[in-house]
């Protein structure tokens, strides 16, 4: 069953004549993992906001279309409503910190006290999300000691712990270290493998096709690719509308040029179908 | 006057008790492209904030030039060192881009011409020139992060810092960035950043400095750092895309970038054909 509907999605800011979405449509069932890619000021972050409700609750501005999340409407779904079914991690941790507690726990705590959680339900629930999300060690710290990289854990660990339906993520691990950002993305992909639908704006693409299940990829406000990371990955158009692609398809690309590559074989976007294909060849 | 920073023994413990640098010694000559790699946590933006006198040794020295740093005021060190943060929003105060660009080399007490052509150059290599005169905070966090590079480069200084300055940017911005740090090698200025993105390290940097702990594990060039395998793993750093695909592969030496990859690549294919 579809979760996320969205029908002729169009997103103006307010005062602004460019609209930040244009005309999207597209539909995505639960349990999926969706990566959502394009260029700075593509539109990725008003995207997350639009499944959040943020676009149009909180910054106001022009919305036209229909956007179904869990069948509410959320152009006439309160926030406070939308909250209990799509959570938003936001870009940068700062922006997703209330501010309104002294320490780690208290902040897991915070969404929980909210949503009117009895006291004794909300103790295992916020020791499993630290640990998953490895900020056990962090529990009594304040949230403003911590750095980048450990406010995007606590951040992330703020959303999951109210169990979301819907997990809307923007850049979750721009400042992890490499391996913090591979725990991070598996964590993610096993809440994901549960059941949580999740939608992800990322940048960096190796990541993308390692874990997303299907990839957008937007540019100037609209859907330019809808597919497999193995099919959008490889698009020329990437590289027209400057998002690039994973060194494993610059290389096979280049050496496919060389007669390096078997002419025949799809590019690669993971290591493994990298390794595969140059084998192949050397046979 | 050569601005080599030499850095001796350097120890530092923050006033919580918490151990951040053990005995680091390094020395980093005028001109050279070093980035700084190691997990969150081991000491990276510590060790930075030394060179520009932000932070102080608790044992040991750090020379810029030929100046302690515990001998001279922040004020003064920024003479030296340009430092530009990871987040924009630490750093960014003024109306407009310009005044903020123009903030830094005014505060270095420049006769006002040099000022002039110093952020006129500044806003040209970061394409802010359209910019100049719009609210910092009315640009997206992604420009905001060109502003605070502009604000930083038009102090013309000779050593610049950079932490983490590829988060959250773009392909195009990554590889505009690149041309940057390449403009400023050519003007002989010493580039240090430090990085998570070790692509673009492997594709940008003549030296790497790994550490961990809060101590300096490795340094060298990409060659002989991406080999070591455990002592990356070890400070959760990956080896670059394409030296992992080539140990998997075993084409050697150890490859880090599109083009010696390739190299690799055709010398192992030559090598077959003559078997």
């Amino acid at each position: 069953m579809a979760i996320i509907a969205i029908q002729n999605l169009t997103y103006h800011y307010p005062q602004t004549t460019q609209p930040a979405l244009q005309d999207l449509s597209f539909q995505v069932e639960e349990g999926e993992f969706v990566a959502v890619i394009g260029a700075n000021g593509a539109g990725k972050s008003t995207l997350c906001y639009a499944l959040t409700g943020f676009a149009p609750h909180f910054f106001r501005g022009e919305m036209s279309g229909q956007v179904l999340v869990a069948g509410l409407d959320t152009r006439h779904t309160p926030l406070e409503e939308l909250m209990l079914v799509a959570g938003l991690v936001f870009q940068n941790p700062g922006n997703q910190i209330s501010g309104a507690k002294f320490t780690v726990y208290e902040e897991i705590a915070f969404g929980l006290e909210n949503l009117g959680v009895p006291p004794a339900e909300m103790r295992p629930r916020i020791d499993r999300i630290m640990a998953l999300t490895g900020i056990t060690d962090f529990a009594n710290r304040s949230p403003y000691a911590l750095s980048g990289g450990q406010q995007q854990r606590v951040a992330l660990a703020s959303i999951l712990v109210m169990e979301p339906k819907l997990l809307v993520l923007d850049e979750p691990t721009s400042q992890l270290d490499p391996i913090g950002s591979r725990e991070v993305f598996e964590t993610i992909r096993a809440m994901s493998k549960q059941g949580m639908t999740v939608i992800m704006a990322e940048h960096k693409l190796e990541w993308v096709a390692t874990f997303a299940d299907r990839v957008i990829a937007l540019a100037n406000g609209e859907i330019i690719l809808n597919g497999p990371p193995a099919e959008v990955l490889t698009s020329p158009l990437l590289i027209e509308h400057h998002i690039g692609q994973t060194r494993y398809t610059t290389v096979a690309k280049q050496a496919q040029a060389e007669q390096l590559w078997p002419p025949e074989r799809a590019l690669p976007v993971v290591i493994d179908e990298a390794e595969a294909g140059f084998r192949a060849y050397k046979k | 006057m050569s601005m080599r920073i030499a850095i001796e023994n350097l120890h530092f413990t923050y006033p919580s008790g918490v151990v951040a640098l053990r005995n680091v010694t390094l020395a980093i000559e005028a001109g050279e492209q070093l980035a700084i790699i190691g997990q969150n946590g081991s000491g990276k933006t510590t060790l930075i904030k030394q060179l520009n006198g932000l932070l102080r040794p608790s044992q040991g020295t750090v020379r810029i030039g030929d100046w302690l740093t515990t001998e001279h005021s922040v004020a003064k060190m920024a003479a030296r060192v340009g430092y530009v943060f990871q987040n924009p929003d630490d750093q960014l105060f003024k109306g407009t881009v310009r005044d903020e660009v123009r903030f830094g080399p005014g505060n270095l007490g420049f006769p006002a011409e040099k000022i002039e052509l110093l952020v006129q150059q500044a806003l040209t290599l970061l394409e802010l020139t359209d910019k100049a005169d719009v609210n910092p905070y009315d640009l997206t966090a992604t420009w905001r992060k060109r502003v605070a590079m502009a604000a930083v480069l038009a102090m013309d200084t000779p050593i610049v810092i950079f932490d983490e300055p590829t988060t959250g940017q773009d392909y195009q911005s990554v590889q505009r960035l690149a041309q940057i740090f390449q403009t400023l090698h050519e003007q002989g200025k010493t580039v240090i950043a430090i990085s998570h993105d070790i692509d673009f390290v492997a594709e940008n940097f003549s030296r790497i400095v790994v550490m961990g702990q809060g101590q300096v594990l490795l340094d060298g060039p990409a060659q002989t750092v991406f080999a070591q395998a455990e002592v990356l793993n070890s400070t959760d750093v990956e080896p670059p895309q394409l030296t992992r695909l080539g140990q998997r592969l075993a084409i050697g030496p150890v490859v880090y970038t599109v083009e010696n990859f390739l190299a690799a690549l055709r010398k192992e294919n030559d090598m077959q054909g003559e078997r």
